[in-house]
């Protein structure tokens, strides 16, 4: 195994505030150490190799291991049509890859995704992406709930309305809710992003550790330890830059976002006794 | 786990029966045990002209036992003969199984009487009972039910159904789902999910003159929009206090003669998603139901937590 760096030039920058401790340590490879990047099962694929399949007729596994089958075959940029909302699809694609679904997801679709650029022409249902490690996933229409659960990096980005419980237990990356998100989003967060250009519901950022979160619109009510922040410059130009990308506005401008972070009021930290700890939340 | 659906034709009829059937069986993966229908057709323009849904037997009963065959015939008879007792016309029968049944019967009399004097009979239970909802649930998927009731060329304008995976209570038709809200024509209910309040409510309800055919959490469901309307709530208006005074995880569906509505619980634990267009409303647990019907591309989205919706046909 190579060398583990625990600082990075993102520190250097102020890109991180997170008090991160024991496990929840964040290390940074080294983009010449290799071996940290690869997986036994990623495939080696050329973008420039297209492959089209229509999926109308397969159940998710046989649509799964087509992909793989296609990705063995070194095709970089796949082309999945008719997925007609079945559960499970394009999920454990550990290498770079453009994927695209013509169509929509059911649920748990792109899951365990370390690396992969998906992009999603209609909705996705509960669950997408869950603990994705890297890469993008972007959807043009509505997601469901529990959007990016456990999510740990890359980008995932819904330009439309998502259910409840986005970003819940997130633990790294970022998430991008074009519309609005429904209770409980950044529920015990840990780590990460999550940016929200509509409304949220209640209990927003309820027991995140860690994290941030921003809204664009009005929020129904925090969580509980969820507390507003000042926005920095660069949280505006990091918002700026990254909408961007996605050719995403938020309505108010990024001036006019709110920030939200821990308070960090909760039993992990501190050392209260759970009497004491009574009197002070 | 559970799966339910349903689906609402705005001004006009259509084929519910198969398309229900569709919709069900792409739903089969979240409850093999049992599938139910509550499909409304068009009344006729006769008020006092019912129809009613009614079984005999479990069809576990059937698999067991020297006399069960003979005590179906001897329990549809008593059935017949206390309708004719109590006034009731009945202009057609149709047996759908050896242990279920399908009357169409005139009746002006006090309805929930003629209810609580048919089912006082041992072994029969009246699955629906109005002037538009069949109400049909059996053991097995949706096609086998659909079949078996002949199901497939059903007009109307809407309905709902369930797919059950048994957790809490037995996989017999009592159990299933969908509920008729006795002693209401024409309004019945599916639900996914748990409720932690049923016994509680449950005795509260019977309390008040309500009674239960099994120990399923779903009917309390039925049973609770049926009083709310007894007490002169709407249906959106019982719904709606349904979210906050029914503990627990869940989304359930009820639709009444001419309005199908859904509620989901203030946690949204429960899965929905939502088709809705001009003309035509569906809604089912996952999107793969929706898609059976419609294999072209289409707009749906979740409903939120503690969010509550009615639609009229």
């Amino acid at each position: 195994m190579a060398e583990l760096k625990v600082e990075h030039e993102s520190h250097r920058m102020g890109m991180h505030t997170e008090q991160l401790a024991g496990r929840t340590q964040q290390v940074f490879f080294h983009p010449s150490e290799e071996e940290n990047f690869t997986y036994p099962m990623a495939h080696e694929v050329d973008f420039n190799k297209r492959a089209e399949i229509d999926i109308a007729d397969m159940d998710t596994t046989e649509a799964n291991l087509k992909i793989r089958s296609l990705m063995k075959e070194g095709h970089g940029t796949i082309v999945v049509r008719n997925p007609q909302g079945k559960h499970g699809l394009g999920v454990g694609i550990l290498n770079r890859l453009n994927l695209i679904f013509e169509g929509s997801l059911g649920y748990f679709g792109c899951g365990l995704i370390d690396g992969p650029n998906v992009r999603i022409s209609g909705r996705v249902g509960w669950s997408c992406a869950e603990n994705m490690m890297a890469g993008t996933v972007t959807i043009e229409k509505n997601a469901g709930s529990t959007f990016g659960a456990a999510i740990r990096g890359g980008d995932l980005v819904c330009k439309g309305d998502v259910g409840s419980r986005t970003g819940i237990d997130q633990k790294g990356g970022t998430i991008i809710v074009g519309g609005k998100t429904g209770a409980f989003s950044g529920f015990m967060m840990q780590r990460g992003r999550m940016v929200v250009l509509g409304d949220t519901s209640e209990n927003l950022g309820d027991s995140m550790y860690d994290g941030t979160i921003y809204v664009g619109g009005k929020i129904k009510s925090l969580g509980v330890d969820a507390v507003e922040a000042e926005m920095t410059e660069l949280d505006k130009k990091w918002l700026t830059a990254k909408l961007k990308i996605y050719d995403l506005e938020t309505p108010n401008g990024v001036d006019n976002m709110t920030k939200i972070v821990s308070g960090k009021q909760l039993w992990n930290y501190d050392n209260l006794e759970p009497a004491e700890k009574k009197l002070v939340l | 786990m559970c799966g339910i659906a349903g689906l609402i034709h705005r001004g006009k009829a259509s084929n519910v029966g198969q398309e229900m059937t569709s919709m069900l069986l792409a739903l089969k993966h979240r409850g093999p045990d049992s599938t139910g229908f509550a499909l409304y057709g068009q009344a006729n323009d006769q008020e006092n002209d019912y129809v009613m849904r009614f079984k005999v037997a479990e069809q576990e009963e059937m698999r067991h036992g020297f006399d069960i065959h003979q005590q179906v015939v001897d329990r549809r008879a008593a059935v017949d003969a206390r309708l004719a007792e109590q006034g009731a016309k009945v202009s057609n029968m149709e047996e759908a199984t050896e242990y279920a049944f399908r009357y169409r019967f005139a009746f002006s009399g006090d309805l929930t009487r003629l209810v609580k004097y048919v089912e006082d009979l041992d072994g029969v239970e009246i699955l629906s009972l109005g002037r538009s909802l069949e109400l049909v649930k059996d053991l097995g998927d949706a096609t086998v039910v659909s079949d078996q009731y002949k199901l497939g060329d059903f007009q109307g304008t809407h309905g709902i159904g369930h797919t059950r995976m048994a957790t809490e209570s037995d996989v017999d038709i009592r159990s299933a789902h969908p509920y008729w809200a006795y002693p209401f024509n024409d309004v019945a209910v599916v639900h996914n999910g748990q409720l932690t309040n049923y016994w509680g409510s449950r005795r509260a309800l019977e309390r008040r003159g309500h009674r239960f055919m099994s120990n399923c959490d779903s009917e309390l469901i039925a049973v609770y929009i049926a009083d709310s309307i007894e007490r002169g709530d709407d249906l959106e208006e019982a719904m709606h206090r349904s979210v906050h005074e029914l503990d627990g995880v869940f989304t359930y569906l009820v639709a009444t003669a001419d309005k199908l509505g859904m509620a989901k619980d203030t946690m949204a634990a429960k899965p929905m998603v939502l088709y809705e267009s001009d003309d035509f409303i569906a809604m089912a647990s996952e999107e793969i139901s929706i898609r059976s019907i419609f294999p072209h591309e289409i707009d749906t989205f979740d409903p939120y937590e503690g969010e509550v919706r009615v639609w009229q046909s």
